[in-house]
Order: structure tokens, then C-alpha cells, then sequence
């Protein structure tokens, strides 16, 4: 491996998504926006729902995807991302998730006790940032 | 005595049993390897889970303002038991044995003055303790995952729950009962505490230990948000990871049970029909024998 790449892993429960060398990554934390390229120093970091860009090389366009937050383990070789959900943002469909978000809504009129609610309150959140990501694209 | 037709029918009602069984051992076994991959493929999130979790903890201080999932909310009161079984039987003392315990657990909590609620995860466990502890079963889950393999959206359905009755203050301490994935051979039904957070056994970081050392070397970690609020992020998600894990593990152990149990079965009805056929094979015997007397001593009566 080159000098200015790093290994870059997406990591979800059920399997490694992405496992590559990578030159920059930006990831959207929980206190904003941090890229990553080799040699950082070490992090944990929180973070947020949101689209995460990989850069292969110096120069290309960024891979786009869609993690539903997480956490970032960050050394100066290794950049490890633990996500729940992941998503590539082109594979994204927003007519399904504006349908989804009408499913939640639907539910949260029924919803009787406050644990439904809560749980309906936080897909319902993600749904709409997710929609953002969808339309961004 | 039973007629020769009587024997013809017993066993071919065995043999087809015998062909069910051993079918269901071959479905078993292979949805056993694919369950084994799945608990695999958990690994890599679960390790770096664990390992973030250990380098956070390690720079925190346990207080009472700590989060509650970690401190604990200062009492011991009511007690948040999540059984999980299958949700299909015919898998030996897969589910029974469960059962037992998880009613053992109950039995002592109970005895000990504390309130007890419970969370049952698959359908036998619902359907075993609804007979003498209807009144303690909060909420069932069954069916997770539909049918299909378990994905962790599924085991999420569950921690969510649980998390947002500890938030509502519901109960204070959550057990997992569950059936530990042993071998093949063996799934040891098990009791793990996943809330107040408890440190898992030495023993299972007896490799972490050895490691250490040689991150000390690399530069020091930094937190965004800091440590504290790093921590209070990870437990639930840690959480998540450990409902997960105690999901695929049964998964997996009831298909091992499952294979096992039809393993033995497919064998006795073998040694069945051994049994059988020898007894048709007397009573025939017999018969003809009686029908050759009869007619020799017929042929003398003339």
C-alpha cells in the first residue's frame, strides 16, 4: 500500500461491508464533518445519521453511503466504521422511504403507550435524514 | 396377537416417520451452517464494539450521574427477564430446559421480595410460561425475522423495547435467559445480566489483556464527545450488540438441538423397525408353521 492510504473498514452487525484501501474519508460526526486520511491521530468519535464519502484516490469522486450513525475508530492506519444500517446513497429510493415515513405516521395515530411512541419517534427521524440524503443524490 | 397386516402397517408407519425425521435432521443441519456463518459474521462489529467499549471505560469513573444503564438506577426492585427460545419445537430440550431455568429465576427473584417482569422471545417461550406466569409476561416477541434467517433489525426490535421501558423506569435490573451456543453437542441454557452494564467474565478477556500493552505504545486516544458522553452513546448500542448475540446463539442452538434430537429419532425408529421386522418375521413363522401341522395332520387323519 502507498504511503497516503489507509484501510478503510464499514462495519455493520451482520457483516463487513467495506473493507479497502482509501485515501480520504469524510464522515459526518456528532460534532460535524471530520475527514480521514492516513496518519490521523487517534479518535473515537459518535456518529450522527448522514452520508459518509470514501475516497478512493486523490482526485476521484467520492463513493456515497448512507449510514443510519454509528462510531469511527480512528488510528493513523486504520479507520473503522461501526454502523447499524448502511445504504449506498444510488440505491437509495425516495418514494419509498416518503411512503415508509407515511407508514410511521400512520402508526404513531394508533400508537396507544409511550414505548411504542418512542421507538416510532426515532424511526420516524431517521426516515426524514435519510430522505434528505435520497434527495441530495 | 396382533395379525401379520397389523406388523405390515406398524412398520411402514415407522419407516415414514423415519423418512420426516431423518429429513428434518438434513434441513437442520443445514440451516445450522448458515446460522454458524451469521454468528460469524457478527464477529468483526461485536470485537470492535467490545474493544471501543474497553478503551472508553477504562477513562471513566463510575459515579451515580454516570448513565443509568451502567450504574444502574440505584435500585434492585423489579427485575426485566428476557427469555428467548425458538419458535418451533421438535428440537429435544432446547426449549424445556430454558424454560425450567428461566421458572427457577423467577421462583428466586420472587422469593427474594423483588417484582418480576418478563419478555418472551419465540413462540414456545410464550406459549410454556403463559400457563403459570401469565400475569408477569409484559410483551412477546415471535416470529423474528419472519420465517427467514435473523437480521439484527430484528434482535433491534427487542433492545428498543427494552431500552424505552428502562427509560420509562419499568424495571431496574434486565437479565437475558438464553440458550448459549456450546457445540453441536451442547447449548447450556445461560443467565446474563445486560443491565446495570456488567464487564463480561476475565476469562474472555484473558486476550485482551495480553494486547494491551502494545496499544499503550500508539498514541493516546481522543474523544469526540468526550469520554462521558461517549459512553452514554455506546451502551445502548453495546446493548443492541449483546441482545444480537444471545439471539444467534440460540438461533444456531436450536437448529443443532433440532438436528440432534431428529439424529436420535431417526435411529430409534431404525432400531423400531428392526424390532418389528423380526416380529413379523416370528408371527409369520408361525403361521405357517401352524398351517403345515395342520395340514400334515390332516393328511394322517386319512
Amino acid at each position: 500500500m502507498s504511503m497516503n492510504l489507509f484501510n478503510f473498514e464499514l462495519v455493520s452487525p451482520d457483516k463487513v461491508l467495506v473493507s479497502e484501501p482509501a485515501w480520504q474519508v469524510v464522515i459526518p460526526g456528532e460534532e460535524g464533518y471530520f475527514g480521514v486520511r492516513a496518519g490521523h491521530m487517534s479518535l473515537i468519535a459518535a456518529v450522527r445519521p448522514g452520508v459518509v464519502e470514501v475516497f478512493m484516490k486523490e482526485g476521484d469522486a467520492p463513493k456515497k453511503i448512507f449510514i443510519a450513525g454509528g462510531f469511527a475508530d480512528v488510528t493513523a492506519t486504520n479507520c473503522t466504521l461501526l454502523a447499524e444500517q448502511a445504504v449506498n446513497v444510488s440505491d437509495l429510493d425516495a418514494v419509498q422511504i416518503e411512503q415508509d415515513i407515511a407508514n410511521i405516521n400512520e402508526d404513531l395515530k394508533t400508537a396507544s403507550d409511550m414505548t411504542e411512541k418512542t421507538i416510532l419517534h426515532k424511526k420516524l427521524q431517521l426516515a426524514s435524514i435519510k430522505l434528505l440524503a435520497a434527495k441530495a443524490a | 396377537m396382533p395379525s401379520l397386516k397389523d406388523y405390515r402397517n406398524r412398520i411402514a408407519s415407522v419407516k415414514s416417520t423415519r423418512k420426516i425425521t431423518s429429513a428434518m435432521k438434513m434441513v437442520a443441519a443445514s440451516k445450522l451452517k448458515k446460522a454458524q456463518d451469521k454468528a460469524e459474521a457478527s464477529q468483526p462489529y461485536a470485537k470492535a464494539m467490545a474493544g471501543m467499549m474497553a478503551r472508553v471505560a477504562k477513562n471513566v469513573i463510575v459515579t451515580n450521574a454516570s448513565p443509568k444503564l451502567l450504574a444502574g438506577t440505584g435500585r434492585e426492585d423489579t427485575h426485566l427477564l428476557i427469555v428467548v427460545t425458538s419458535d418451533r419445537g421438535l428440537a429435544g430440550g432446547f426449549n424445556g430446559n430454558l424454560v425450567r431455568l428461566a421458572r427457577q429465576e423467577i421462583r428466586r427473584l420472587v422469593s427474594e421480595g423483588k417484582t418480576v417482569k418478563v419478555v418472551t422471545v419465540g413462540r414456545k417461550a410464550r406459549d410454556l410460561l403463559k400457563r403459570d406466569q401469565n400475569d408477569k409476561i409484559v410483551h412477546s416477541f415471535t416470529n423474528l425475522g419472519g420465517g427467514k434467517s435473523l437480521a439484527f433489525s430484528d434482535a433491534d426490535e427487542v433492545t428498543q423495547f427494552v431500552l424505552a421501558q428502562f427509560e420509562a423506569g419499568e424495571f431496574d435490573v434486565a437479565t437475558l435467559i438464553y440458550n448459549k451456543f456450546v457445540s453441536v453437542l451442547t447449548q447450556k441454557p445461560s443467565v446474563q445480566q445486560i443491565i446495570p452494564f456488567k464487564a463480561e467474565e476475565p476469562s474472555a478477556n484473558d486476550n485482551k489483556k495480553k494486547e494491551e500493552p502494545k496499544e499503550e505504545l500508539s498514541s493516546p486516544y481522543s474523544f469526540e464527545p468526550n469520554e462521558e458522553e461517549m459512553l452514554a452513546l455506546l451502551l445502548p448500542k453495546n446493548l443492541g450488540v449483546q441482545v444480537f448475540r444471545a439471539l444467534l446463539d440460540s438461533a444456531a442452538g436450536e437448529q443443532a438441538a433440532r438436528m440432534t434430537a431428529m439424529d436420535n429419532a431417526t435411529r430409534n425408529a431404525g432400531d423400531m423397525i428392526k424390532k418389528l421386522t423380526i416380529q413379523y418375521n416370528r408371527a409369520r413363522q408361525a403361521y405357517i408353521t401352524k398351517e403345515l401341522i395342520e395340514i400334515i395332520s390332516g393328511a394322517e387323519a386319512v
